[in-house]
């Protein structure tokens, strides 16, 4: 059992044993036999979300979706590849070229960087630093960098409205994001990816694992952190930046061939890296949800996890249209950023509620915040609703 | 409430996503080089001639009366007369084209052709895998490309062709009639003839015979 739970482990380990490397060059082994797997992994990962992506999209729509390269079209991810490697690379006249060719790197890289905290399983974290997610959101950020530069410099008017648009919905929605994984860090009173991971490592009557997302102030975040994480990696009902019907592809519109790739690349490793921050703050990391399924290794349990949220959002951009502008700063600052701040009260609420003596106190503590929750929800949602009569064309 | 709109939403995205699986009528899907439709029986798109028996040479309905080429819109039909003749169905000594060429790239499934031919000879095809790679010799059918026998008209367009054939052994059937008819009338004009010179005779035994 523990043997295939730590074999990457101990292959790292078996492998930085070797009497060839030399004392010296130890650290550097040890730093490229951590980042391989990743560079391995998440493009991998891509490649089959983007055929899952168009097949699962093309059933909910009772299409068949592709399926011309290998067995049931599985394979296509592979021809695009090559299509995109392929391509010309077109660089506008009046573009800055720097900048046009720097944008897809500054996009790609800081994503890479947000992947080093993450614990990926029992033991498996790159880089075991204190402010782990303090480091996420600050190099998560870099991205709105990415996209601004991306649209300023390839001189488009459609580029540069993505651009503007992405920038206000990312800056807007960056905030109810790190609000909503404040919560978490209130209730572990650590950082530390790792450490908060661990703090959801105690089953409740011995079977149940005790997740985030199963007290209220944890549910309530997660569906916040699940919006805001949609909104951040530009995804439908959050794709206003790109809005093909709108404005073409907004800040891509000037971008071919491999430049195209990358950012795609770039934008699906930020989905994952988001979807993985919000499996280890809510949905215990690595831990399996039942005791008895413990015999099922946690880099195991962390992948199904992520495919389990890689499906969401995929069955998000299958159901919902794209927001307008409009609508979508009211539901960040009217909606989501009250609603956040609530549910951190919420969790000051649970956390000193445990001294409460009274019977079934567990049961109290989570209706009582339920309440407060649901009572918040309803009243923000009702100042979203449209508070005009139905329009009445007089000369239709 | 606030997000109820979005769960049924996902609640009918789901239901698609399932019964896309289980139930077969939901993919109409038609994979096309694999699978196809059968072709409705109105579908026409380029013409064809049309042949009785089992040979196309001897069998060909068509008479070279160039009446198709001069109504020919695009102009796309190039017809040559064979000097030789032959028997056409009903059993009269008719023309035959030597050439009969229809360029599919310029016609343009008018279907004027078959309006205007008086002995049923063409007809509208629904062949349209006509893909090729030379645009100019590969769409150019010859006589011997076009020509298919009254079995396949049969097949393609069952209620037309039963009403072409219908309306062929009419109109034999009438000729014979008339062929039998002026035959016998013939017959019995030169019985008459011969009884009037018979009964002629013995009565005017006279110097003018």
């Amino acid at each position: 059992m523990t043997a295939v739970d730590q074999m990457w482990v101990n292959l790292k380990q078996w492998i930085l044993g070797w009497s060839i490397i030399p004392g010296g060059a130890q650290p550097w082994v040890s730093i490229i036999l951590s980042i391989t797997p990743i560079l391995i992994v998440f493009p991998a990962l891509f490649g089959v979300t983007t055929i899952l992506e168009r097949k699962g999209l093309g059933r909910m729509q009772n299409r068949l979706g592709p399926n011309r390269v290998g067995p049931f079209g599985f394979f296509q991810f592979v021809a695009d590849g090559l299509k995109m490697l392929t391509k010309e690379d077109i660089v506008p006249r009046a573009a800055d070229r720097v900048v046009h060719f720097l944008a897809p790197l500054v996009l790609l890289v800081p994503v890479l960087f947000a992947f080093s905290v993450l614990p990926y399983g029992r033991n498996m974290v790159p880089i075991d630093i204190d402010g782990g997610l303090l480091f996420f959101f600050a190099v998560g950020s870099a991205t709105e960098l990415s996209v601004f530069m991306a649209g300023w410099s390839s001189r488009n008017k459609y580029s540069l409205l993505g651009a503007m648009r992405g920038i206000a919905q990312m800056i807007s929605y960056e905030l109810p994001l790190v609000l909503a994984s404040l919560t978490v860090v209130m209730m572990v009173g650590s950082l530390r990816l790792t450490q908060i991971v661990d703090a959801q490592e105690i089953y409740l009557w011995g079977w149940l694992g005790k997740w985030n997302v199963f007290t209220p102030w944890g549910f309530a975040g997660f569906l916040l952190f699940l919006v805001a994480a949609t909104a951040e990696s530009n995804r439908t009902p959050f794709d206003i930046p790109e809005a093909e019907s709108e404005i073409i592809a907004g800040y891509l519109v000037e971008y071919s061939g491999f430049k195209y790739a990358l950012f795609f690349l770039g934008e699906y490793l930020g989905l994952f890296a988001v979807s993985a921050l919000g499996i280890t703050l809510f949905l215990g990391g690595w831990l399996p949800p039942f005791a008895f399924l413990g015999f099922i290794p946690s880099w195991l349990w962390f992948l199904l996890k992520l495919l389990a949220m890689i499906c969401l959002f995929i069955w998000i951009r299958g159901t919902l249209p794209r927001l307008r502008t409009d609508q979508l700063m009211a539901f960040a600052w009217k909606f989501m950023l009250p609603m956040t701040l609530i549910n951190i009260v919420v969790a000051g609420l649970w956390r000193f509620s445990r001294e409460w003596q009274v019977p079934l106190a567990l049961g109290v503590r989570w209706l009582v915040c339920a309440a407060i929750l649901i009572a918040a929800y309803y009243v923000f949602g009702r100042a979203l609703q449209p508070r005009f009569a139905k329009r009445v064309y007089r000369y239709a | 409430m606030l997000g109820s709109g979005i769960l049924k939403g996902l609640r009918e995205t789901a239901r698609n996503f399932v019964g896309s699986y289980t139930d077969e009528s939901r993919m109409v899907t038609v994979e096309y080089p694999e699978e196809r439709l059968p072709a409705k029986e109105a579908t026409r798109n380029f013409p064809f001639l049309v042949y009785d028996g089992q040979d196309p040479a001897a069998g060909l309905r068509c008479v070279a009366c160039q009446i198709c080429e001069k109504e020919c819109p695009p102009q796309c039909i190039y017809i040559i007369k064979d000097t030789a003749k032959k028997p056409d169905y009903m059993g009269k000594m008719q023309m035959q084209p030597r050439v009969f060429d229809i360029d599919v790239s310029v016609c343009m499934s008018c279907q004027i052709c078959v309006e205007v031919c008086p002995f049923e000879a063409i007809k509208m095809d629904n062949e349209y895998e006509l893909s090729t790679s030379d645009r100019f010799d590969g769409l150019l059918l010859k006589k011997d490309d076009l020509w298919k026998s009254n079995e396949y008209y049969h097949k393609i367009h069952p209620t037309e062709a039963a009403e072409v054939d219908r309306r062929l052994a009419e109109e034999k059937a009438k000729a014979e009639a008339k062929a039998k008819a002026d035959a016998e009338a013939k017959a019995k004009a030169a019985a008459e003839a011969k009884a009037k010179a018979a009964a002629a005779a013995p009565i005017g035994n006279t110097p003018t015979t």
